[in-house]
């Protein structure tokens, strides 16, 4: 395996309805991350996004994004219909495979699009599921009271998760929801997709990450205190939601053992939790003590969540932990589909 | 090119004055469902509700085509009952145009009698009091059964009038 870390991340303004265009937006985020590493646009020799054509709301969106990259002379570029945490991991296969050292990889997405909750059900199966159109809040809410009856996972852990989020939220300048709320004020708030309340759901934005990553040869000049990848994987679980056990993420406790999770303390996790509930089922999965990890400083997807976007904002901020310094190993982790489907986990170490 | 019906999309002029339009997303293709899941759908028609038997026995509805564990092709049929059990439910405040319910409502994973994995669909109750994992809910019928999955219109506590 070549050795590979992230050597610089940033993150576009989230904003909770722009009026950019996907481009507009994608441009000044691209051009900060080449400045953060001190590379010109020729250093990079793969470029992959990550993005989401329903939201866009046309089938291809993702190629007027190369407009952002600029094509000429000729770029090796590509295009994953997910967050851009998967095209991270694409960029890391690339880079494995011998063929690219250093990579640019990004993902945008615009909620204020229309509305994410309802149109995103068209993912879902499209014959049994999809026509009844459910919406993705009231799944999510589903597999917080399978979790609930379960024993899993408490109304007030999730109110905790809550209270800790907005109070890590006020620290970070790129949130759109932040606060000083106990868990017993939020306990008294009224249900609003039964059994979760308004604050349980994420705050939508519109927004862009990008991440570059290289190898041993080049990561030290990029970045004093690079985030090396120490391993990284990802799973799937069945579509079908009655095939899965919704109070835990097969997928998740897959991938967490095969990147090597549990192998060594773990200082920070950055997960990618949409829904209060989701840090409880996945550090439950995952084999991480929340007691002793330091969970998502970056007050998390809770409290400003791009889509497409705020996975790879997790790989982002969990590096970011690293080349401050202020973690030695973090676990970085990213989610896509209904209850958690899909995880992508990585262990990140800065030795 | 916009779907058959639908009124043209007409731009305003926003705050900042830049032209707005409204985003309309829709499917604009047919395609067929195939042998399994077009049984499947063929039976609401008829108002039957038929799954297809795994290798471990199971029977699942909605039909698999292929077995989870091992990939098996699913040819066995079989018929369930249209009432079933709660699993997991939450609640939904406010329906989308599209619900086959127009008030709130909730969602459930129903277990079917008679088979072994749930699927989803609606329960109409009058409030959130009324649900709870674990209550028995029976199928209701659409007035005129489509081959689609909302030819049930909806589920109902088993006990309740009508």
């Amino acid at each position: 395996m070549r050795d590979v870390a992230i050597v610089a991340y940033i993150e576009g303004q989230n904003t909770s309805a722009t009026t950019l265009s996907p481009v507009e937006m994608i441009v000044p985020v691209v051009h900060e991350v080449l400045k953060r590493a001190n590379v010109q646009r020729s250093d990079i020799d793969f470029w992959c996004h990550g993005s989401c054509d329903y939201m866009t709301g046309q089938p291809f969106s993702f190629v007027s994004a190369v407009d952002a990259l600029g094509a000429w002379p000729p770029i090796m570029e590509s295009h994953v219909e997910m967050d851009g945490a998967w095209a991270l991991y694409e960029a890391w296969v690339k880079i494995q495979t011998g063929e690219a050292n250093t990579a640019l990889v990004f993902g945008n997405g615009k909620s204020s699009a229309g509305d994410m909750n309802r149109a995103l059900t068209l993912q879902l199966d499209p014959y049994v599921v999809a026509p009844l159109w459910p919406g993705f809040r009231s799944l999510e809410a589903m597999g917080a009271r399978a979790a609930i009856d379960a024993g899993t996972v408490t109304e007030r852990q999730m109110a905790d998760v809550v209270s800790r989020s907005l109070r890590d939220a006020a620290d970070n300048p790129n949130v759109l929801a932040y606060g000083y709320r106990d868990a017993d004020e939020l306990l008294d708030e009224p249900m609003t997709a039964n059994p979760l309340r308004a604050h349980d759901c994420p705050a939508m934005a519109d927004g862009v990450a990008a991440i570059i990553i290289t190898t041993a040869d080049r990561a030290l000049e990029m970045c004093d205190r690079p985030a090396w990848i120490r391993g990284i994987d990802h799973r799937i679980d069945f579509q079908n939601l009655g095939l899965r056990d919704l109070s835990r993420s097969n997928s998740a406790a897959l991938a967490s053992f095969h990147a090597g999770v549990t192998k060594d303390k773990v200082d920070v996790a950055e997960l990618h939790a949409t829904y209060s509930h989701h840090e409880i089922i996945l550090a439950q999965s995952m084999g991480i003590d929340r007691s002793t990890t330091r969970m998502m400083p970056s007050g998390g997807a809770l409290v400003a969540n791009p889509l497409m976007a705020a996975g790879l904002a997790r790989f982002g901020q969990a590096a970011r932990q690293i080349f401050k310094g202020n973690a030695d190993r973090a676990v970085a982790h990213a989610a896509q589909g209904a209850c958690l489907q899909q995880n992508i986990v990585a262990v990140l170490e800065g030795n | 090119m916009a779907a058959p019906g639908t009124p043209p999309i007409i731009a305003t002029v926003g705050p900042d004055g830049s032209l707005m339009a409204p985003l309309r997303l829709f499917y604009p293709y047919d395609r067929t469902v195939g042998a399994v899941i077009g049984r499947f759908l063929t039976s609401l028609a008829e108002k039957k509700i038929e799954g297809t038997r795994g290798v471990d026995a199971s029977v699942h509805v909605p039909p698999l085509e292929f077995d989870p564990a091992t990939g098996a092709a699913l040819t066995e049929w079989v018929a369930v009952g249209d009432t079933g059990l709660v699993l997991t439910w939450s609640w939904q405040p406010e329906p989308f145009a599209d619900n086959t319910l127009q008030q709130p409502f909730a969602w459930a994973l129903i277990l079917l009698d008679g088979a072994d994995t749930p699927m989803l669909h609606a329960v109409r109750v009058a409030s959130v009091s009324e649900m709870s994992t674990g209550m028995r809910v029976r199928a209701v019928w659409a007035a005129e059964p489509t081959p689609s999955i909302t030819a049930i219109m909806c589920f109902e506590p088993e006990d309740a009038h009508g």
